[in-house]
């Protein structure tokens, strides 16, 4: 069971159990962006309240496996209150946790060290990237976060 | 079993003999394959029918004159003779169209017959428990011609609510239902909504997709105009499936895709479409495919559809009532509770364990389901669900499979606690 248990990560079940940032804000003000993963019915709504560069709140809603639940709930805990430019470092740097299986495949392509510290909890989700079918269930509520943040421009 | 059928020389173990691929094992289990309800396991028999095919006989069909052309052709025409006998066309292999797969022949449906036949305000009734090949298309539909498209409500039951069947067939002039549904494993009276639409001047299409591999199908005794499956559901390889309609109603629907093959004649001012089922099949068909289905027919045929349905019902009824004792209902069957007019399919929802997650766990036990919305999300919607994990028979599960799944959900539930 050894793959099992590093694709569900303690913390991972933790977050699944007790999800962090659930629920709504009024919007607006807040930006409010819907995420659907098609092939699974997985469904998230993220609300946003960003002032003066600054991701202030951040609450969220909807439902899905314990995947997509604990990465939405890590995502919001690691971006809640840092400044814009900060949140989208941390979106790309996991962007680049969940593609690492794609570039490792290709020979060519030299793989950029992944700084996991600073990740912190959202290292957890490093094992996804060995079940190339929940690589899709760990980045939708980040591309759906994504997605709110090119609202601001 | 009916007298008449008697067929007794069924085994299972022989068909799992017989299947390649499950001798395999993957994560140091034996393979439990239980996702016959999205695509089967092909005995050799369909494989090396494929392999003769390109080793010993590969020509295009219906064209050259050469030895290896006329035996593709044969191969290519023999399967549709054999699927006419075993849907037991009225008329034969002249009304056996090859498609792509059951989306494929619905989409024909609606854009040639459907598409020429069907006023504005006319109504299409499908059911609540249809695949989205048996929706889309007909919202595409009604998109371009102004149609209606009506849902037969499903009840709490897992079944067809046809109490306002007389309101619902208002305005309709096509019901489109499926024989058996692929999420819930009821299977629905067929023989009965035939004889309701035509009372009303309608026709009907049925989705046999989930139903072929796993009963008698009988096209004279269900009276229906419309029949659609894919080979990949019942033993055969992927890219070939079926459209079935009467010969008069086949001759009058105007053609689909457009190409070689399907033309009597082409000029520089037009075209004239070929008559009977190649007018529906533009291009160089899937003739290895062909040659699967026809040698999947013939196993199939060699197992007897009453045994297979027989057997399948004794799995169904033993799976039910151990999922019902055990999890202290922590595991809930989402379906008909027991095995009358109910295939072996089977959807779980597990409190508190998303259906992606038990997925998950089951395949470390080299068990096979598929979790999802299995592309029936008005379904889904209607019991409040957006995702089940589906265990689903076959001519070659057995008992065992059944136990493997218990012992894997088990530890899916204690996992997740």
């Amino acid at each position: 069971m050894s793959n099992l248990e590093d694709l569900y990560r303690e913390v991972i079940l933790d977050h699944y159990r007790s999800p962090r940032n659930r629920g709504e804000l009024p919007s607006p003000p807040a930006i409010r962006v819907e995420g659907f993963n098609p092939l699974c019915g997985d469904e998230i709504t993220v609300y946003l309240d960003v002032r003066d560069g600054v991701l202030v709140d951040i609450k969220l809603t909807g439902h899905g496996c314990s995947i997509s639940q604990s990465s939405s709930s890590l995502m919001s805990a690691a971006v809640k209150g840092k400044p814009i430019e900060k949140v989208r470092e941390i979106i790309a740097t996991f962007k680049q946790l969940m593609t690492v299986h794609e570039t490792s495949l290709d020979e060519k392509a030299e793989p950029q060290p992944i700084d996991l510290r600073a990740l912190g909890e959202l290292a957890a989700l490093q094992g996804v990237v060995k079940f190339p079918v929940r690589i899709k269930c760990a980045t939708l509520a980040w591309n759906t976060l994504s997605q709110g943040l090119d609202e601001l421009n | 079993m009916a007298p008449g059928h008697a067929v007794t020389s069924f085994d299972p173990r022989r068909v799992r003999a017989d299947t390649p691929l499950l001798k395999r094992s993957v994560h140091g289990r034996t393979i439990t394959y239980l996702d016959t309800a999205a695509s089967s396991l092909q005995p050799r028999a369909v494989i090396e029918a494929m392999s003769r095919y390109y080793e010993l006989r590969h020509a295009n069909v219906h064209r050259g004159v050469y030895q290896t052309a006329n035996e593709a052709t044969s191969v290519y025409e023999g399967a549709r003779e054999s699927v006419a006998r075993f849907i037991n066309a009225p008329s034969g292999a002249g009304e056996i169209v090859f498609t792509k797969n059951a989306t494929e022949s619905f989409n024909l449906l609606a854009k040639s017959w459907a598409s020429a036949n069907l006023k504005p305000g006319d109504v299409v009734l499908v059911s609540e428990m249809e695949h989205h090949a048996n929706i889309v298309p007909w919202f595409q539909l009604r998109d371009v011609s102004g149609i209606e498209v009506r849902f037969i409500p499903v009840g709490d039951d897992y079944r067809l609510d046809l109490t306002n069947i007389d309101e619902l067939m208002k305005g309709v002039k096509l019901v489109s239902v499926t024989a058996m549904s692929n999420v819930l494993g009821t299977v629905n009276p067929i023989k009965e909504l035939a004889k309701t639409a035509h009372s009303y001047g309608a026709l009907i299409a049925v989705d046999g997709a989930q139903l072929v591999a796993h009963a008698v199908t009988d096209l004279v005794d269900l009276d229906v105009d419309f029949f659609v499956f894919s080979a990949h559901k019942m033993l055969g390889p992927t890219g070939i499936g079926v459209f079935w309609t009467r010969s008069a109603i086949l001759h009058d629907m105007p053609p689909f895709l457009g190409g070689g093959g399907m033309i009597a004649d082409v000029r520089t001012d037009g075209y004239t479409p070929a008559t009977g089922p190649s007018r529906f099949e533009a291009g160089t068909p899937p003739i290895a495919e062909a040659a699967g289905l026809g040698a999947a027919v013939l196993y199939l045929e060699g197992l007897g559809m009453d045994a297979i349905a027989e057997h399948e019902r004794r799995l169904t009824a033993d799976a039910l009532t151990r999922l019902g004792l055990e999890f202290d209902g922590r595991v809930r069957v989402i379906g008909p509770n027991d095995t009358l007019s109910r295939g072996g399919v089977i959807s779980l929802d597990v409190d508190g364990v998303h259906a992606h997650d038990v997925a998950q766990v089951l395949d470390q036990f080299g068990v096979c389901v598929r979790p999802g919305h299995h592309c029936a999300k008005p379904l889904m919607r209607r019991f409040n669900l957006t995702a089940t994990a589906r265990a689903s028979f076959g001519p070659y599960s057995l008992v065992r499979d059944t136990d493997v799944l218990l012992e894997a959900l088990g530890h899916a539930v204690t996992m997740f606690g």
